[in-house]
């Protein structure tokens, strides 16, 4: 894209024609290539950053990311920069803050590199593709040991207004290591329309466990213009790309909220006057959340790894809204938040039964974190499920109507959400504890019941005493 | 050739000018970068044209190459164990150029340099008609791959080459016609991907396409040339499942294309099949595989076209005389694909903003699949297993609902099972299989009592159904012994029969056989329990008999060959439901 064939930079075009939205409509231009940067200058000299969307020999269609606020069709001027929109790549741009476009935000100078990246990225080729296997240790049983975490694993939490979804994202930060390499994470941060407050507490809880100068912030909060948000995850996203395929580090993306990405999106689809599928939101959701959560993996030959971890809230916690729903079909599984745990005073409120991890399968058991890990998650997983059965049947013939081995499902339930998924914001667990507490768990049901589980397994953790020594 | 003029571009969509005289459907180069498209609307001088890579950078005013042909795949030798992208570029060759997928790289699709062991069956005089086999090559140590005259082309053989190793270009024999044109065959011929291969007739469907999955096999089989969907919201272990069928499925060969789906799924597939060993020819299933992977971070009209690629492979192969099995995951997203084409060429959307013309696209590629008696005379059939990822798991939405109109064999996954992680999470209460007529002939074969013994399973589970509404108002315990029976035989059903761990060395691939004995034994069991029950036994009884344990793991704990346990633990089950009976009557005659 650099090197292109027309220059026409010192060029500048006078003739906006409509002003709609976000969107600019320009005359009279020519030689302009489709998704090209475009610096726009306002009446009152601010300078703006815009973007190509629809080009035909004499016009062009050109969102602004930073607004249309105050534009003039009579004193606007814009200039073509002949290339898409770049940002420069380093490994100092580590412990830095950027807006979503990848300018510093934090008074210090940009970041001096001779590697400027394309946003947009282009599609890993899935030959290339190291399959993710690396067990991540996140101290969470309920994610360890029920939905573990890979390294290279797309993995977004769904969450609600009000759920301490930033606190658990935290605490993933602070926590996840691999068991046998002493290797940190990079964390690249993403934020795209929270408040202020909410990418205060990360910075806050970066530095209280000393990792900032590891993690570089692309924040582009509630009050910045919405525009830019479609960047911002772009933006963060190539730098990672940088850190871990260049500078094989491995690192940890945190983007926060997609809700509001989608939000901004939607926003230009319906300026533009787009035909909208569910909801409003533009049919080609779908592949544009695909060319987000697919810029995570490992390649071939080694090198780092980028492990994704967005994060979104569900409006009105409905899971088949658009945004979950097509961000659950394209990343490899789910962390989901349950409210009703949540006010029972369960944290971290990781609800048993939709939250999955697809990449589980090969980054447990033999070699990788213990044999029985597959099968005990299985056994959790069926064993809970039946607690749900039984709950609602309890609610409706009354506890002690129910059957002895139903009772000691209720029980079981009781132990599993108090002592397994629940635990300290500050606890980290071992795997070994967390499959320690997963079986005391199991031991509350009689033998035969666990069929999940094989016979040596049983003979091995089953019959063993409770080791009592587990930290609560 | 003639070249046209850009004059828009918006996204995967470029319109240019002075293209009167390009086809409907014609291959263009569009750009400096001569990007692959191809022409979907043709309005006076100006044709509208899906471009099937990243479109930004380009300019109007750059030019575009008319190629003449439509867009068409390269058939021959060195298909199989490789890996493509929609428009059959193949991805290892891209891969030697960089970890991402560049745009404008050509490759060829098949290497015309590598040579093949040639071994001809046709001589100088034989009369050939178009698809007949003239020679053969080991493709892989257990395909035979033949050659074949391309539909269209026929006449004498003029001459043949001896058998020897020859590469792309070699002329492996030349036919002349009736009007004395004379026609080379070699080992590659191409063809047009949206036109189905012709056959001489369509054949019924008679066989199974055993899968070794036992909820498929037994409950909604499918045939071999049959369609089938596999609809599921997110999680339900649709790609699982999808796999598992790729991997152990009766057919000779699988096309397997991921489209619009994860990265890392084509690589788990490309690192974990060729180490997995077919359980028919003892090699490795790589070997039988091809794979078409357009992701969904790939370009959007390339995945539109991807499954046409694929099932113009399928045919080919079934033109050798195979059965030929092809997985797409997932149609939702090659839906969508079309959907995002047609919002931005402006078409007036139907349901959803789907396009009006959506049913009629699924239908061309299901009907794609049959059983067929092939030009050149043999046998083959092509199995369509099309997933479908219904938004919000509903599938009252317009692709699941049109999809069910094509296809004969509706595996739906259900929820809650995938939440128990109860895999494979088909439900049997929404699943139906229209070809159970034709496959019950296939088992009987087998085992006479086949379809009793899966009626037996069945009613259970139906009845079990509508039985777990009531328990769940009064009380599992509250029910009469003979209801709480089918709950509990229910149990046992899903956890031993149904529920298929693939992750599981012998537990991953059931044997008919052994799907045979195992339905045999769980059908007693049940028979003879209600039995029992109606003769005054009580439940308990029945639950306290300690094999119980071993028919809940026999799924994993015995073999597939092995007579020997099934044998014993067959014994053993009779042994106790009988001293059972035994002490009932001594009960009731005291």
């Amino acid at each position: 894209m650099t090197d292109s064939p027309i220059n026409h930079s010192g060029l500048q075009y006078t003739g906006v024609s409509n002003i709609d939205g976000p969107l600019m409509f320009i005359q009279g231009v020519s030689g302009v290539a489709y998704n090209e940067l475009v610096e726009v200058t306002a009446p009152n000299g601010d300078l703006r950053l815009g973007q190509v969307l629809d080009v035909t020999t004499d016009a062009a269609l050109v969102q602004i990311f930073g607004g249309t606020n105050a534009l003039s069709k009579a004193h606007t001027k814009a200039r073509f920069l002949g290339h898409s929109l770049e940002i420069p790549c380093s490994v100092e741009m580590l412990g830095r803050v950027f807006d979503g476009l990848g300018r510093p935000k934090d008074g210090l100078p940009p970041p001096l590199s001779r590697e400027y990246r394309n946003v947009n990225g282009e599609p890993v080729n899935p030959y290339s593709r190291e399959y993710p296997r690396d067990f991540i240790q996140t101290g969470i049983s309920s994610i360890d040991l029920m939905n573990t975490l890979v390294r290279g694993q797309k993995l977004p939490i769904f969450s609600g207004n009000g759920l301490p979804h930033n606190r658990l994202a935290a605490q993933i930060a602070r926590q996840a290591k691999l068991l046998n390499e002493d290797v940190q994470f990079a964390i690249v941060f993403a934020a795209m329309g929270v408040k202020y407050d909410v990418a205060r507490f990360f910075v806050d809880s970066f530095e209280q466990s000393g990792v900032l100068r590891n993690v570089a912030m692309f924040l582009s909060l509630a009050d910045d213009p919405s525009v830019e948000r479609m960047m911002t995850p772009r933006s963060a996203l190539t730098l990672a790309e940088y850190l871990a395929y260049d500078c094989g580090m491995h690192v940890l993306v945190l983007i926060t909220d997609m809700t509001n990405y989608c939000e901004a999106l939607r926003e230009i689809a319906t300026a533009r006057g787009e035909i909208p599928s569910r909801k409003g939101y533009p049919g080609y959701l779908y592949s544009d959340l695909a060319s987000l959560y697919e810029r995570a993996g490992r390649l071939r030959g080694g090198g780092g790894s980028i492990t994704q971890m967005p994060i979104l809230t569900m409006p009105s916690d409905d899971i088949s809204h658009p945004v979950p729903d097509l961000t659950g079909y394209i990343t490899e599984g789910q962390i989901v938040l349950d409210r009703e745990m949540y006010q029972r005073g369960i944290y971290p409120p990781v609800a048993g039964l939709p939250s999955l991890s697809r990449l589980m399968k090969d980054g447990i058991g033999k070699d990788r974190t213990r044999p029985d890990h597959p099968h005990v998650a299985s056994q959790l997983f069926a064993a809970y499920s039946k607690v749900k059965d039984i709950r609602s049947l309890a609610a409706v013939i009354g506890n002690e109507e129910l059957s002895p081995i139903d009772k000691l499902y209720m029980k079981f339930g009781e132990m599993f959400e108090s002592r397994v998924i629940a635990q300290g914001e500050f606890e980290d667990r071992t795997i070994e504890q967390s499959l320690q507490l997963g079986w005391d768990a199991l031991r509350i049901l009689p033998r035969n019941e666990l069929l999940r589980v094989s016979e040596e397994e049983l003979n091995q953790y089953y019959s063993a005493l409770p080791t009592g020594t587990v930290s609560a | 050739m003639k070249t046209g003029i850009i004059i828009r571009i918006n996204g995967p969509i470029v319109e240019a000018r002075q293209m009167e005289e390009v086809g409907m459907l014609e291959v263009v180069e569009v750009g400096e970068l001569r990007l692959i498209g191809e022409v979907i609307r043709v309005r006076g001088e100006v044709a509208t044209i899906q471009v099937y890579e990243e479109t930004s950078g380009l300019r109007p005013g750059e030019p575009v190459y008319c190629t003449g042909r439509p867009l068409s795949v390269c058939l021959g030798p060195g298909l199989l164990g490789t890996i493509y992208d929609g428009i059959q570029r193949p991805l290892a060759r891209i891969a030697e150029g960089g970890a991402f997928i560049g745009r404008g790289v050509k490759k060829p699709a098949l290497d015309l340099e590598r040579k093949w062991s040639f071994q001809p069956i046709v001589k100088v005089g034989d009369e050939l008609k178009p698809g007949m086999v003239i020679g053969g090559v080991q493709e892989t140590e257990s395909v035979l791959h033949r050659v074949m005259v391309p539909p269209r082309v026929q006449g004498t053989v003029k001459s043949v080459v001896p058998p020897g190793e020859y590469d792309g270009h070699a002329e492996l024999c030349v036919l002349e016609d009736v009007a004395g044109k004379r026609t080379p065959v070699g080992f590659y011929q191409y063809w047009p991907v949206r036109q189905g291969r012709p056959s001489a007739s369509r054949l019924p469907l008679a066989q199974p396409l055993l899968t070794g999955l036992r909820v498929v096999d037994t409950f909604f089989p499918l045939a071999k040339g049959g369609a089938a969907a596999i609809p599921g919201g997110f999680g339900t272990g649709k790609t699982m499942t999808q796999q598992a069928l790729a991997k152990w499925c009766e057919a000779k060969i699988i096309v397997y294309i991921g489209c619009g789906e994860r990265g890392n799924e084509m690589t788990e597939v490309l690192r974990e099949f060729p180490e997995l060993i077919d359980p028919r020819s003892g090699r490795s299933l790589m070997e039988r595989t091809i794979l078409i992977a357009n992701t969904s971070n790939m370009p959007v009209a390339a995945r539109e076209v991807s499954i046409y690629t694929g099932i113009s492979l399928a045919e080919y192969y079934r033109d050798m005389g195979y059965d030929v099995a092809i997985m797409a995951d997932s149609t939702s997203r090659w839906a969508e694909a079309l959907r995002e084409l047609s919002g931005r060429l402006e078409e007036m959307p139907a349901d959803e903003g789907f396009p009006a013309y959506l049913p009629d696209r699924l239908a061309s590629f299901y009907e794609r699949s049959g059983r067929v008696q092939t030009l050149g005379g043999a046998e083959g059939t092509v199995s369509v297993i099309g997933a479908v990822s219904p938004p919000g798991g509903d599938f009252s939405e317009p692709v699941t609902q049109h999809t069910t109109r094509f296809i004969r064999c509706f595996w739906a996954l259900d929820r809650d099972l995938a939440n128990a992680r109860h895999y494979p999470a088909i439900s049997w209460r929404n699943s139906y299989s229209e070809y159970l007529p034709e496959t019950t002939q296939w088992w009987r074969q087998y085992d006479l009592t086949w379809k009793e013994n899966r009626d037996v399973l069945m009613n259970v589970l139906q009845e079990e159904v509508s039985l777990q509404r009531i328990a769940k108002l009064v009380g599992p315990d509250a029910l009469p012994e003979s209801q709480r029976l089918t709950l509990f035989a229910a149990e046992i059903i899903k956890n031993a029969f149904l529920q298929q761990n693939s992750f599981d060395e012998v537990d991953m691939y059931c044997s008919p056989k052994k799907q045979l004995w195992m339905m045999n034994l769980l059908a007693f069991f049940i028979t003879r329990s209600q039995e029992l029950i109606k003769n005054g036994c009580t439940l308990n009884e029945i639950r306290a008999i300690p094999d119980l344990d071993r028919m809940n793991r026999m799924k994993s704990e015995i073999k597939n060959d092995d007579v020997a346990a099934m044998t014993s633990l067959e014994q053993r089950v009779h042994a106790a439901l009988d001293s059972i009976a035994r002490e009932q009557l001594a009960r009731a005659s005291k």
